[in-house]
């Protein structure tokens, strides 16, 4: 079934067309990538899935129903969650206050200025499983600021589950790390993917990533839908080499 | 460290339990320790804001200065019960708190200062101008706090020793009250929102909301401050409104550590004590104040308390 679905879909900003009449399609339980060159609109496509910009035209449906009209929290509780291209955390708390803030956020329990013992222990309970999922367990009480990059990216993912994302959105996962922490971090997004059954749309620069665990890969340039296909299909699209994969190679 | 605090929770709670017969030993009295409560309690109240959720407030003398003249002006023109006058005074303040929060809960940084100063002088100056009820500049006086009856059991708190121990109740109960807050959800949010509002508010939380609940507990709490000290002196003043009270309260906040629940109350204790001994040393007592301030801020950004900790912690 499709769990989320472009018509048509463009943003201007003033002159500058940042996607143009994209349509594009997703399958609840798919692990999409979005490559493209610098200015292909990844991010400005992200942003009117998240609602963090509205459309200029065309339309954007999640799991059968129309959000282009919907906000950015409303989004999130349908289970739109995205990552953020540079590392939105809380730095200065630990990594178990990071995670345990967004599980009570998705709880509903924010405004709670007390709760019953039984409540309390499962919210913590899942605190732990979360922190667990992402192989932070030895660092939950560490401050998220003095962990690595890699790792506080991993926290910000960590946050992300909390919200029991049924899409996750992943914008540069891997940007800035090195061969380790990116190793980890593809770890990771596979295991989220085959494990949790997650739908997973990721915006990656780094091609052996791309091809080595994306289903399905959707390549934009200059805001249009160039080509979409598995990666042995996109890696041999004339247009595909022409516009991108050939300036990789030259460079 | 959970067993680590409890620990030093109890002994705090015996050694001020036990303060009216100590204090006079180290030459100090009991309405110096009541006075040191009562800011105590004040400034913890006000750094459950400043502190933990981020809010920069330089007018809380305001919910001080209303929780006093709250709590007086009951006393004189309604009834003589001191329960009453300090529940009135509470509320009043925590009335006011939760009335002003949605002009100050948007701003960030600066201006959520210049607001909440701008509210504190408002009520500064209606106190001073309306004469025939405030006392106008002379302040509130005519009242006096009242025996408690217990059914037929009567304590009478006019005493210095037995008024101690009621505030030193009302300290323990709302300390009690803001501590468990502070690990609710509630109070996650607040330092969520302090770290990182933008995150915060993505996730779904409506940050300005949450800033107004912690206005209106933090106004709340600093009204019964407000309330016990009218008590305590029998007397309030628009003094206890003016902005120049308020930034007393940030700097004990300051002295003491900032990001620490207790440490407010050791900020409050240096600075009464200091006040005391010092101004009966020198009319430039405030000079000293302000070098130690300017030592803490640029050498232990985290207070004396966190740096205690520090040391707590290198140690174990």
């Amino acid at each position: 079934m499709s769990l989320l679905r472009l018509d048509r879909v463009s943003r201007h900003f003033g002159k500058l067309q940042a996607v143009q009449d994209v349509s594009f399609e997703m399958n609840e339980g798919e692990l999409r990538a979005i490559i493209g060159p610098n200015g292909a609109g990844k991010t400005t496509f992200f942003n009117l899935i998240t609602g963090f910009v509205p459309p200029t035209s065309g339309d954007v449906w999640f799991a059968g129903e129309s959000i282009r009209d919907k906000a950015v929290v409303y989004r999130v509780k349908k289970g739109i969650v995205r990552t953020f291209q540079i590392t939105e955390v809380f730095p200065d708390l630990s990594v178990y206050e990071n995670v345990r803030f967004g599980v009570e956020t998705a709880a509903g329990v924010n405004g709670r200025p007390w709760l019953p013992r039984a409540k309390r222990l499962e919210l913590a309970r899942r605190t732990d499983e979360l922190i667990e999922v992402v192989g932070l367990a030895a660092k939950a009480d560490r401050v998220v600021s003095e962990l690595a990059h890699g790792d506080q990216r991993v926290v910000e993912i960590a946050i992300a589950l909390t919200m029991n994302p049924r899409l996750l959105l992943l914008d540069e996962p891997t940007a800035g790390m090195g061969d380790a922490e990116t190793d980890h971090m593809v770890d990771l997004i596979r295991r989220l993917h085959s494990e949790r059954k997650l739908s997973i749309l990721f915006i990656e620069h780094d091609m052996s990533i791309v091809f080595g665990i994306a289903q399905k890969i959707t390549v934009l340039d200059h805001g249009r839908l160039l080509a979409e296909g598995t990666a042995a299909e996109v890696s041999v699209d004339p247009q595909v080499r022409a516009a991108y994969l050939g300036e990789e190679a030259k460079a | 460290m959970m067993r680590d605090e409890r620990l030093w929770m109890a002994l705090g709670w015996i050694v001020l339990a036990l303060a009216p017969w100590w204090l006079p030993w180290l030459g100090g009295y009991s309405a110096l320790g009541t006075k040191v409560l009562v800011y105590g309690l004040g400034v913890m109240a006000l750094n459950l804001l400043l502190g933990f959720a981020g809010g920069l407030s330089f007018g809380h003398a305001a919910y001080f200065g209303l929780g006093a003249y709250g709590a007086g002006m009951t006393l004189k023109y309604l009834a003589p019960s001191t329960p009453l006058a300090l529940l009135a005074g509470t509320v009043v303040g925590g009335l006011a708190a939760t009335a002003f929060g949605p002009l100050v809960m948007r701003r960030r940084g600066i201006y959520f200062a210049m607001i909440t100063i701008a509210i504190g002088q408002l009520l500064y100056f209606v106190a001073v101008r309306w004469n025939e009820f405030t006392g106008g500049e002379d302040g509130l006086a005519g009242f006096s706090r009242q025996p408690l009856h217990f059914g037929g059991w009567v304590l009478d708190i006019r005493d210095e020793n037995k008024y101690y121990y009621v505030v030193l109740v009302c300290f323990t109960v709302a300390a009690w009250i803001m501590r468990g807050v502070l690990r609710s959800p509630l109070g996650h949010t607040w330092v969520a929102i302090r770290e990182n509002r933008r995150r915060a508010e993505f996730l779904g939380v409506r940050a300005d909301l949450y800033i107004w609940a912690a206005f209106a507990i933090s106004g709340t709490f600093m009204a019964l401050a407000g309330a016990l000290n009218a008590l305590l002196f029998n007397f309030t003043s628009p003094q206890d409104l003016h902005w120049i009270l308020s930034g007393d309260f940030v700097i004990m906040i300051v002295l003491g550590g900032m990001r620490n629940f207790w440490g407010p109350l050791l900020g409050a204790l240096i600075y009464i004590v200091a006040q005391d001994y010092l101004s009966s040393v020198t009319d430039n007592w405030m000079t000293f104040i302000g070098l130690l301030f300017m030592v803490i801020v640029l050498a232990f950004p985290r207070g004396i308390l966190g740096l205690l900790r520090r040391r707590g912690k290198a140690a174990a």
